[in-house]
């Protein structure tokens, strides 16, 4: 797959590391009453579509930027990718 | 014409036996030269087999190179370029290819028929292991491998390029000549080594001249090109996403020759053009597996290609149009008129037909029609469609993946014209207008499907993996009807040529048997890789020691010279122990020097721990945040231990941060988190809290940090440390860190830091100096009887202490069950800490990280011990916990062990058995502190 990061263009996505669902950025508030069942939902109930997602990418062997690749995950097509510190 | 070179004969052997064959020929073409027809047996019933086509469709020619002690097994002989001095021997033959007794095998056929294996080796069961399978592994399998290592080299490269040709055909040439002119990047790959594709084995003219000499001329055309690269000779084998494909290019079929065999090719293109051609198939009817049977098409090849002569009788049967050459007889199914046996022990002598006449021949063509090689449109499961007409499946261009298109007869568009014409559509859509196509034969083909002679007698469909028609059939009536089933029942299309030549037949008898049309039965899909790549291909250079990267440290070499035992940890190369002159073994050299470290002064290179700059107005507020302690609140010129915790609240990594000024820290991670902890903080930092001004950068190999332990510590770094900087315990007390200079001016970070519970300090300085102050210290050290001291000595000094380490943060583990628990401060948040709290992790009996010593002194405890109360059956129901590090205290003068154990905190002084099965070493051991050595500290503070 070749993902185009936003500041380096085209890039081979063995250069990056996969981490999962971008809801992994909405950390729960941790003072909230029952914050116990929200980290749980945040840690483990997490979607896995067949079509679109967004999801976590490291550019591990590049610029150590986190991205969110909107990539569809039955045909790997890649629509849309951001830098995860400015979305 | 012949291509072949006369005038340059090539000696090779067979099965021990030597011929000569040409240059220009393959290993396939020089055995038919030499009249060369029984080439292998087959894989199940030990038939003899001859070639049956010219290229990588070929089933049955597989062959094993042999060159010093080195075996290649399962080479087709269709694609070994000749070369001299190649050695061959013919493979599963046993003892010999022309006297193999396992060919009883083939009387005794109706009992192997499909799903043999499966119904008859159920019974006895320990009889699979013992007796079936080994027996079964001789007698059945392709080539063997010689267990000597692979002389050859392999390589890998990357390609870029506007548009990717997979073959050099009429289309592909054509298409690789249209878009080369019009200035694309291109690249044209075809597995022969020779490019024309069926131009250099059709006879035909082409704009007036014959298509080998078009061949040739376009050939040269496009080497003059310079934005077109052409690799002969390379299999396209893959399509990946985004336009990736993977190719294997083979350079020289000879082993051990210089340079790389082959190179593993990833191409990255825009677009691509499938050009790669189709293959012929045979017709299933009975004995048709005799050597001298081969595809008409190859049969043509040889002939015009290689100039091999067939002699005066041979016989074609066909049911299509297709341009042949002579035959003596043409049975033509169009015309009611089929083969329906062969007779021939070892070779063909005759074929009878279904009017009863028999003709007396050694070689018969057999053409079934054709198969376009679409197999690269459904790498990305595009689904062919069925042309009736053509009967052949083609691609559907609907579903074709993104940026792909197919011409000439992998289109199923099979004359030479229609080949022209494509690659001028697929290029004019590339937006490269060309010209009038070249003058060229333009006959459609016609075509009566004829798949098989039903009969009693057996009718090869999968030559390779020995399936007949009437496996198929059996199949269906036992009820494997899906095209999935009676592919994995039968095996059909399993074998190293993935059904070629035999799944489109196969699924046509199988229609048959259901009663259906051939798009009503589906057909199998196909996955990369289009032909075998060997897995030497894929390590590339990537073998033995560079299997992986290697990291020395930077006292790397002066540890050599003091005579290191190296350990692996991750990809550093650390030094484990120092051996010196008159010690037994590694436990000598560890005990002298924990002895020497703990009585004297010992030095430790500590430069692989992860070292990250955090710097920024938030460093100290981030920092909180990954910490379960403060360091919001530490004072520049400090460091403080500090635990990080996964967001499920488990313990993920453990050090010490230094704090240098208002907005600069120094953390240091454990050597085997240092990648991983750094991407967790990127995330914390890029994802988490975006609004936190923090900037990250990884320093592991920027400095060269050793530890310098011992009560003589001080006393050594006074002659390292420039006089101006007071390192006294007042001015540079327990936990105190500063920049410094060393030996006359040269910078350096100084810490007052302990894993070993000694006096003890690091001081870093930048990489390019660690080996000149390893060097210093060390002649500095030698008043006072200083040793180097490696990772075993470190492991037994924290053991000591009851530090924990990655045994100990093992990934199941929380601070409350290391004993950190008052380490999480109350009054912030920090990842991991809510869901560190959850019910199963904060039971009051979960397991506590506390000490372990053998009740009776003379006993070795070990770890990965588990825990059972006294009295207790030893059972899983009853694990109390495991031992997780165990050392033996030469201070102490016995073994110490560190551990978890339900309530171990409130547990100190009690027994229990530690069971070892593994070991068979079942001992009672006693609950202690973990501070075994110096456990108040005082050492640490002097």
């Amino acid at each position: 797959m070749i993902i185009n990061h936003p500041l380096f263009g085209p890039r081979d996505a063995a250069e990056f590391v996969y981490l999962g669902d971008a809801s992994l950025m909405n950390r729960p508030d941790p003072k909230a009453e029952d914050a116990i069942q929200q980290f749980y939902e945040y840690m483990y109930l997490r979607d896995n579509p067949a079509g679109e997602h967004r999801e976590l990418w490291f550019h591990e062997q590049g610029d150590r930027s986190w991205l969110i690749v909107t990539r569809n995950t039955f045909t790997h097509e890649i629509t849309k990718v951001e830098l995860a510190r400015q979305s | 014409m012949s291509l072949v070179d006369n005038s340059k004969p090539l000696n090779f052997s067979f099965d021990g036996k030597s011929f000569k064959g040409f240059e220009g020929d393959t290993l396939a073409s020089a055995l038919l030269r030499n009249n060369v027809r029984l080439v292998g047996r087959s894989f199940k019933y030990h038939r003899p087999r001859g070639i049956i086509g010219a290229g990588s469709e070929e089933p049955n020619a597989l062959a094993e190179i042999h060159q010093d002690g080195v075996i290649e097994p399962n080479r087709r002989a269709t694609m070994i370029k000749l070369f001299d001095g190649l050695a061959v021997k013919s493979q599963n033959g046993s003892p010999s290819l022309n006297f193999d007794i396992l060919a009883i095998n083939d009387l005794v056929s109706p009992f192997l028929s499909a799903g043999f294996y499966y119904k008859t080796f159920m019974w006895p069961r320990v009889f699979w292991e013992k007796v079936y399978e080994p027996a079964i592994r001789r007698a059945a399998g392709l080539g063997r491998l010689s267990t000597n290592p692979d002389p050859d080299s392999y390589d890998k490269g990357f390609l870029h390029c506007d548009t990717l040709i997979i073959g050099a055909g009429a289309a592909g040439l054509q298409a690789a000549l249209i878009a080369g002119r019009a200035g694309a990047r291109v690249i044209l790959a075809d597995e022969d080594f020779q490019m024309g594709g069926r131009l250099l084995s059709d006879p035909q003219l082409i704009d007036g001249i014959c298509g080998q000499g078009w061949a040739e001329q376009t050939i040269a055309e496009l080497h003059t090109l310079p934005n077109v690269r052409l690799l002969p000779r390379t299999t396209v084998y893959g399509q990946y996403d985004h336009g990736i494909y993977g190719a294997l290019e083979t350079r020289t079929d000879k082993i051990g020759a210089p340079g790389a065999r082959q190179v593993l090719w990833r191409i990255y293109s825009q677009n691509a053009i499938l050009a790669a051609g189709a293959i012929e198939r045979p017709i299933a009817f009975a004995n048709n597996d005799r050597p001298g049977i081969m595809l008409a098409s190859a049969m043509r090849t040889y002939e015009n290609r290689f100039g091999i002569d067939f002699g005066d009788y041979p016989v074609l049967t066909n049911n299509n149009s297709t341009k042949r050459n002579h035959a003596a007889s043409r049975i033509d199914t169009r015309d009611a008129q089929w083969v329906s046996d062969t007779r021939g022990r070892k070779g063909l002598n005759s074929v009878s037909l279904n009017s009863g006449q028999n003709i007396e021949t050694d070689w018969l063509g057999v053409s079934g029609g054709w198969n376009p090689n679409l197999h690269l449109t459904c790498h990305k499961r595009s689904r062919p469609k069925w042309d009736e007409t053509k009967a052949c499946f083609v691609p559907d261009i609907n579903t074709l993946p993104e940026n792909m298109q197919v011409i000439g007869a992998a289109n199923g568009e099979f004359s030479t014209y229609e080949a022209f014409a494509s690659a001028k559509s697929a290029c004019a859509s590339l937006g490269h207008k060309s010209g009038k196509p070249p003058k060229a034969e333009d006959t459609p083909l016609s075509i009566n499907a004829f798949w098989h002679v039903k009969g009693k007698k057996r009718a090869w469909v999968d030559f390779q993996n020995d399936v007949t028609s009437k496996d198929i059939t059996l199949a269906h009536q036992e009820g494997f009807s899906s095209v999935e089933h009676v592919k994995r029942y039968t095996t059909l299309g399993m074998a190293t040529d993935q059904g070629r030549t035999s799944n489109v037949v196969g699924l046509a008898i199988l229609a048959d048997a259901r009663g259906q049309s051939i798009p009503e039965t589906g057909t199998t899909i196909f996955r990369p890789p289009y032909a075998p790549v060997p897995i030497g291909a894929f390590a590339g250079p990537h073998k033995g020691q560079h299997f992986k990267q290697t990291r020395l440290t930077p006292s790397h070499k002066y540890a050599a010279e003091q005579g290191a035992a190296f350990v692996e940890t991750g990809y550093w190369k650390r030094a484990q122990w120092f051996a010196r002159n008159g010690e037994q073994g590694w436990r000598d050299s560890v005990d002298r020097e924990v002895i020497t470290t703990r009585s004297s002064v010992g030095i430790c290179d500590v430069s692989t721990l992860g070292k990250i700059d955090v710097q920024g107005r938030d460093a100290g507020a981030f920092l909180n945040k990954v910490y379960v302690n403060s360091f919001k609140l530490l004072k520049p010129g400090k460091c403080r231990y500090g635990l990080m915790l996964r967001e499920d609240g488990i313990a993920m990594d453990d050090g010490t941060s230094a704090r240098f000024s208002d907005t600069h820290y120094v953390m240091t991670t454990t050597t085997a988190n240092a990648g991983l902890v750094y991407r967790h903080l990127e995330f914390a930092r890029q994802c988490l809290f975006p609004d936190m001004d923090v900037h990250l950068i990884s320093t592991t190999e920027q400095w060269a940090q050793y530890s310098v332990a011992g009560p003589n510590a001080r006393k050594l770094l006074q002659k390292i440390v420039d006089q101006e900087y007071d390192i006294s315990n007042e001015a540079f007390p327990y936990m105190a860190c500063g920049k410094v200079t060393v030996c006359g001016g040269t910078r350096a970070r100084l810490f007052r830091l302990s894993f070993s519970g000694e006096l003890a300090y690091e001081i870093a300085v930048p990489t390019r100096y660690g080996d000149a102050l390893i060097r210093a210290i060390l002649e500095a050290g030698e008043e006072f009887g200083a040793c180097m001291y490696g990772t075993e000595a470190l492991g037994v000094m924290r053991i000591e202490k009851g530090h924990a380490a990655g045994n100990e943060l093992n990934g199941t583990t929380t601070a409350l069950h290391l004993g950190l628990g008052g380490f999480v401060s109350k009054k912030k948040d920090c990842i991991g800490k809510v869901l560190s709290q959850r019910e199963g992790l904060v039971a009051e009996d979960g397991l506590r990280l506390v000490g372990f010593i053998a009740v009776d002194s003379k006993d070795q405890i070990t770890n990965g011990a588990h825990f059972i109360n006294i009295g207790d059956p030893k059972d899983a129901a009853h694990d109390q916990g495991y031992m997780s590090s165990v050392a033996y205290s030469p201070e102490l003068g016995h073994y110490v062990g560190l551990g978890f154990i339900k309530g171990g905190d409130k547990r100190k002084g009690e027994e229990v058995m530690a069971v070892d099965f593994v070991r068979d070493n079942h001992i009672n051991v006693r609950i202690v502190s973990p501070h075994f050595v110096d456990p108040d500290g005082d050492r640490l503070r002097v």
